[in-house]
C-alpha cells in the first residue's frame, strides 16, 4: 500500500500540486486521471522520488520515503518498477539486456537464472522470440511491453505506469491494461497508473483518483465514475461524444 | 556563472555516494575506453600527422639566416609538439569529437527517460552514467597524447626529407639535441588534466539538458565551448605554476 500525504509542488510561481492525499491499495491498478496538465505526471514523479515535493510525504507501506536517509530511499526505490510513457528502454542494449539490466545491476544473481527470470517475464508479456532485438526494430507497444517486463524482473511491491496507452492503437491499449491488471494481481503488487484514455479507465478502473488543477477532487471505482456529481469530473468523462450519447441513452 | 561551477562541484560530488559493484564499473570502463580510445585514434593521428608536416614546413619557412642549422627545424617541431599542438590542440579536437558525443548521449538519455529509469531503479544515475566516462578519459586521452606526439613528429619527417627541407640525419639529429625529459612528463600532467576537464564538464552539460531534441543540440555545442575555454585556462595556468622560472 502506498500513503500520499498533502503534497504540494510548485514551479515558480505556478502551482501544480496543492495538497494532495489518496491512499493506493495493494493488488490492483490504481488509477490517477485528468486532464493533460493537471499535475497528474508531476505527482507520479513526486510519489516515485524524481521531483520531490515543496510539502508533503509518500508513505510506503507506513515507511516514509521523503523522512528517510539515503540508505532507506535506496532500498525503497529497488522495490519499484515503473513503466515510462515513451518506454525509456536503453537505445544501446537488445531487449534481453534490457530486462536483466536490473538483475545485472542490482542483484548477484547467476547467469543463467537471470535468463531464466528474463524469459519468463519476456513470455509474460508475449515477447518470447524477441529477446535479441533492438529497441529500434521493435513497435511502440511491443516497446511498452518490454518496459513492463523490465519492470517486473526484479519482484517490485510497486509499479507505476505513466500513461501506459499514449500512442497506442486502442487493440494494443486493451492489451496493456490487461497486462497491468493482471500482473497487479497475479504478483499483489502496489500499482499505480497515470492515465487520460477513459477507455482504460473504463476497463481496470478499480480505484480511481481524479486530480484537477492540482487537487485530489474525486476518489471511487469505475462503477461510479459516472454517477459522481462533481461538474469537473463529468466535464472531463464526457468529454467526447460516445460517452455522451451513451449517457443520454442512460 | 558561480552558481553554474558550483552545480558542477556537487554534480562532481554525487558520482562517489552510492556506488555500484566494481564489476559493474569494470564492464563500463572498459566499453568506454574502446569507444574514447579506439574511436579517436585515426582521427588523432591524422590530424597530429598533418600538424606535424605544416610546422616543419613553416618552421623551414621562417629560418631566413643560413647561420641556423637545419636540425634546428626538427628542435622546434618536436617542442612545439610535446609541449602544446599533442596535449593542448588534441584536446580541442577531443572536445569536439568525445566531448560532444558524451553531452549528445546524456542530453538523449536525459529527455528519453532512460536516467530517469535508471533513478527509479535505486541507481546512482551520476556515478554509473559519468564515473565510466570520466576514468576511461583520463586512461586513454594521455595515451592518445602520446600517438599525438609520436604521429606530429613522424608527419614533420615526412614533410620535411620527402620536400628536401631537411635531411633525414639532420632532422633525428634535432628531435635528439637538448632533450629536455621534463617537457614530456609536463605534457603527461596537462593530458590528464584535459581528460578530465572535457570528460566532466561534457557529461555535466549533456546531463542537465531540459527540454527536447533541439536542447540536445544545444547541450553539445555548450559542451565543446565551456570544455575547450576550460582547456585553454588551464593550460595556461599549468604552464605558468609548472614552467616559469
Amino acid at each position: 500500500m502506498i500513503k500520499i500525504d498533502n503534497i504540494t509542488k510548485s514551479f515558480g510561481e505556478k502551482v501544480v500540486l496543492n495538497g494532495v492525499s489518496g491512499v493506493f491499495e495493494k493488488g490492483k491498478p490504481n488509477l490517477l486521471i485528468g486532464a493533460s496538465g493537471t499535475g497528474k505526471s508531476v505527482l507520479l514523479k513526486c510519489i516515485v522520488g524524481l521531483v520531490t515535493p515543496d510539502k508533503g510525504e509518500v508513505f510506503y507501506d507506513n515507511r516514509p520515503f521523503y523522512a528517510s536517509d539515503r540508505d532507506v530511499k535506496t532500498d525503497i526505490r529497488r522495490e519499484m518498477g515503473m513503466l515510462f510513457q515513451g518506454g525509456a528502454l536503453f537505445d544501446s542494449k537488445t531487449v534481453e539486456q534490457n530486462v536483466m539490466f536490473p538483475l545485472d545491476v542490482l542483484t548477484k544473481m547467476p547467469l543463467d537464472e537471470k535468463l531464466d527470470r528474463v524469459n519468463f517475464c519476456l513470455k509474460r508479456v508475449s515477447l518470447e522470440n524477441s529477446n535479441k532485438k533492438m529497441p529500434s526494430e521493435i513497435s511502440g507497444g511491443m516497446k511498452k511491453r518490454v518496459g513492463i517486463a523490465r519492470a517486473i524482473v526484479n519482484n517490485p511491491n510497486y509499479l507505476f505506469c505513466d500513461e501506459p496507452n499514449s500512442g497506442l492503437d486502442p487493440q494494443t491499449s486493451v492489451l496493456i491494461d490487461e497486462l497491468i491488471q493482471d500482473i497487479s494481481e497475479e504478483f499483489d503488487i502496489t500499482t499505480i497508473v497515470v492515465t487520460h484514455d477513459m477507455n482504460s479507465v473504463m476497463g481496470i478502473g478499480e480505484k480511481i483518483l481524479f486530480i484537477y488543477k492540482g487537487q485530489n477532487l474525486w476518489v471511487g471505482t469505475k462503477n461510479d465514475i459516472t454517477h459522481s456529481g462533481v461538474q469537473e469530473l463529468d466535464d472531463f468523462i464526457f468529454a467526447n461524444k460516445v460517452m455522451r450519447s451513451l449517457r443520454q441513452q442512460e | 556563472m558561480i552558481t553554474e561551477i558550483g552545480k558542477y562541484f556537487m554534480f562532481l560530488g554525487t558520482m562517489f555516494v552510492r556506488r555500484e559493484s566494481f564489476k559493474t564499473y569494470y564492464k563500463l570502463v572498459l566499453e568506454e575506453c574502446v569507444s574514447i580510445g579506439i574511436g579517436s585514434l585515426f582521427l588523432v593521428a591524422l590530424v597530429s600527422t598533418f600538424i606535424g608536416a605544416v610546422t616543419t614546413v613553416q618552421t623551414a619557412f621562417n629560418m631566413v639566416s643560413d647561420f641556423i642549422p637545419d636540425y634546428v627545424i626538427s628542435q622546434v617541431v618536436r617542442e612545439m609538439v610535446v609541449l602544446e599542438l599533442a596535449p593542448t590542440i588534441m584536446a580541442v579536437i577531443y572536445a569536439g569529437k568525445v566531448g560532444s558525443s558524451m553531452a549528445s548521449g546524456l542530453g538523449t538519455m536525459r529527455i528519453t527517460e532512460q536516467i530517469d529509469a535508471l533513478e527509479v531503479m535505486g541507481i546512482n544515475s551520476v556515478s554509473y552514467l559519468v564515473l565510466p566516462k570520466i576514468v576511461a578519459s583520463l586512461m586513454m586521452y594521455p595515451l592518445l597524447v602520446v600517438v599525438a606526439g609520436v604521429c606530429g613528429m613522424f608527419g614533420g619527417y615526412l614533410a620535411g626529407t620527402l620536400t628536401g627541407i631537411i635531411s633525414p640525419n639532420d632532422y633525428v639529429l634535432g628531435l635528439r639535441s637538448s632533450y629536455n625529459e621534463f617537457t614530456v612528463i609536463f605534457a603527461l600532467i596537462k593530458s590528464v588534466v584535459f581528460a578530465f576537464l572535457v570528460a566532466s564538464i561534457s557529461s555535466y552539460k549533456g546531463y542537465n539538458t531540459q527540454g527536447g531534441a533541439l536542447e540536445v543540440g544545444v547541450s553539445s555545442t555548450q559542451a565543446v565551448t565551456s570544455s575547450v575555454i576550460a582547456v585553454l585556462v588551464a593550460d595556461y595556468l599549468l604552464a605558468q605554476l609548472l614552467l616559469s622560472k
